[in-house]
């Protein structure tokens, strides 16, 4: 059991790495975490230090991507930035998984009027136009991050439920799944042992989709001034100071939205290369 | 089909209350009261001021007072402009940006369709894979990189198009288009391969090339007419998204349009045109979903009977 699985898991890695763009993706987001993580080792200046009398200069050898109007090092605000940007995205997408998984496996296990009423619920939720929700509560409750995980986080979990929901339903009408409810295993060890390991496919692709998904959203409500304020910075906030400033310094604009465009594409091939790699049905072609 | 809406209805008249309610008791809970800011405001004053914007009573009076106003569609005073109301910033600004949103959305179909059908045509070809990786760049740039981007290319460095307003100067709406329908242009070519890729597969298809049509009929009469099924569901999501995102092109080219309303709006603080615009905006996206909803189950009819 074990060792098939272990080579299951092998085959798809191998067809992942096969896949150049998912390659390029992995590893620009991998070198991108590790930056983020040790930024406050490597990054050249502090994230508030400021040289007011130098101003916004160009890249130089001193500061390698420039400096913005305040005489902030580009480069550092942009390590800083990438650490709230991929920390938003990675914890809100935990936030909205977990949820999610419990969600749908619960009501796809239920079946009959749990999952109805269950189902019925993120029917509605569905409805509700949650960008102006998280608007709402930033501009009513500050711009607090945690608030701002809560509640990207509790939105996109949704998507999440249907597919575990299906992935579940499916499942549970399988003859493993019966034998073991027929030897009398709990549904609770059902659930976690059976059930969920064997629904983690599509929902780590889904999961790989969603991380962008909300980087974007932290994105846009910064640029809008509604999300992470200085003297942090996130990529929104620098793509913001970068559209007021770049009829003069064009920098501040070009490498934020590089940087950021980047990440993008890298988890979407990445979200993509998985999809493909776990299902050999839809191959790239 | 009639059930059909009853049953959307059903789901969307209690969605719309659920936001009202949710909104409006949000907004009230937001710490310190509206006047905390102005400077030395005698009692008196306070009062009247609280007399006009309706706070003096206890909350629930409150909710159900505003409530009946919003059904009537009377949105009170805006706080920031004491002078006017939040539904006559709302029917200034809307115009603008139903333009804006139409604008783009007829971009996106033009764009999309056309490159989705040359794609088709040709599948696992450089003539699909070409736009098929435009379209997936256009997906992936957001608009807050595409706007700037566009403007410092095309507005500062080659200096072609004015890079703010609207209406103002010609050749103003170009960008503001471009940069809000780019998005919707790569998932329109995007569902429209896919459609077509499904259709022309089929036999009908096969009999009209058979009896010697052109291609042209072939594909705009024949193909194209169950192709766009997708393109046409995707509509619904689609008006709801381009509204959400008039709040960046808005803000990006100073357009005076109801989403940047909005944004001003949140900025300044001005709780009954937060609490208006928010309802108002809510209530145009649940009703382009039902609309889209509807309209694709009366062009699929398996979705019509569930």
């Amino acid at each position: 059991m074990n060792t098939s699985s272990s080579s299951l898991t092998k085959k798809a890695f191998e067809r992942l790495v096969s896949n150049k763009l998912s390659l390029f993706g992995g590893i620009y987001v991998l070198l991108l975490i590790t930056l983020a993580i040790f930024t406050p080792l490597i990054a050249p200046y502090d994230y508030a230090y400021q040289d007011l009398s130098l101003g916004p200069v160009g890249p130089t050898t001193d500061h390698l991507l420039g400096t913005d109007t305040l005489g902030r090092d580009l480069l550092t605000r942009m390590l800083y930035g990438s650490r709230i940007s991929l920390m938003v995205g990675f914890l809100a997408t935990m936030v909205a998984l977990v949820i999610g998984v419990l969600w749908g496996t619960i009501a796809g296990f239920a079946g009959g009027r749990v999952d109805a009423i269950m189902m019925r619920i993120v029917d509605v939720l569905y409805g509700i136009p949650f960008i102006i929700l998280i608007i709402l509560l930033m501009v009513i409750f500050g711009r607090n991050l945690v608030l701002l995980f809560m509640a990207i986080g509790a939105v996109e979990w949704l998507t999440m439920s249907r597919i575990v929901r299906s992935q579940v339903m499916s499942l549970s009408q399988q003859e493993f799944v019966l034998a073991a409810e027929a030897m009398g295993v709990s549904k609770k060890d059902i659930i976690f042992r059976h059930l969920i390991p064997n629904a983690i496919g599509p929902v780590i692709v889904y999961a790989t989709l969603t991380v962008p998904q909300i980087m974007l959203l932290e994105a846009f409500l910064s640029f809008l001034g509604l999300g992470v304020q200085a003297p942090m910075s996130s990529w929104g906030l620098l793509i913001r100071d970068g559209a007021v400033s770049m009829e003069e310094y064009w920098w501040l604009l070009v490498f934020p939205s590089l940087a950021f465009s980047l990440t993008l594409f890298s988890l979407n091939f990445i979200g993509d290369g998985l999809r493909d790699a776990l299902d050999p049905r839809t191959g790239p072609n | 089909m009639i059930s059909l809406i009853l049953k959307r209805l059903a789901t969307a008249i209690p969605v719309l209350l659920a936001v009202i309610t949710l909104t409006f008791f949000m907004v009230h809970s937001a710490p310190g009261g509206p006047f905390d800011e102005e400077k030395a405001v005698s009692p008196e004053v306070l009062l009247k001021l609280n007399e006009r914007y309706n706070l003096n009573e206890p909350l629930m009076v409150q909710y159900f007072d505003y409530l009946g106003n919003v059904l009537q569609g009377d949105f009170g005073p805006s706080f920031r402009y004491p002078s006017r109301s939040v539904t006559e910033l709302i029917s200034i600004g809307l115009p603008i940006t139903f333009e804006l949103a139409l604008y783009a959305i007829l971009f996106a179909l033009m764009l999309g369709i056309i490159a989705g059908v040359i794609s088709s045509l040709r599948p696992n070809t450089a003539y699909d894979y070409i736009p098929m990786t435009v379209a997936m760049a256009g997906i992936c740039i957001p608009s807050i990189i595409l706007g700037p981007s566009l403007t410092l290319i095309f507005g500062i460095w080659l200096n072609w198009l004015p890079v703010t307003g609207w209406g103002d100067i010609p050749g103003d709406k170009i960008l503001p288009t471009i940069t809000l329908g780019t998005a919707y242009a790569a998932y329109c070519a995007r569902l429209t391969r896919g459609g077509m890729l499904e259709i022309l597969n089929q036999d009908f298809i096969r009999t009209a090339r058979a009896k010697g049509l052109s291609e042209f009929r072939v594909v705009v009469v024949h193909a194209l007419r169950g192709g766009l099924t997708p393109v046409i569901a995707f509509l619904g999501p689609a008006m709801a998204g381009l509204l959400a995102g008039s709040f960046v092109v808005e803000t990006i080219f100073g357009i005076p349009g109801l989403g940047r309303f909005y944004v001003e709006a949140a900025f300044n603080r001005d709780y009954t045109m937060i609490l208006g615009t928010s309802i108002f905006f809510s209530c145009l996206i649940i009703s382009f979903n039902l609309l889209s909803d509807l309209v694709a189950a009366s062009l699929n009819p398996r979705l019509r009977d569930q």
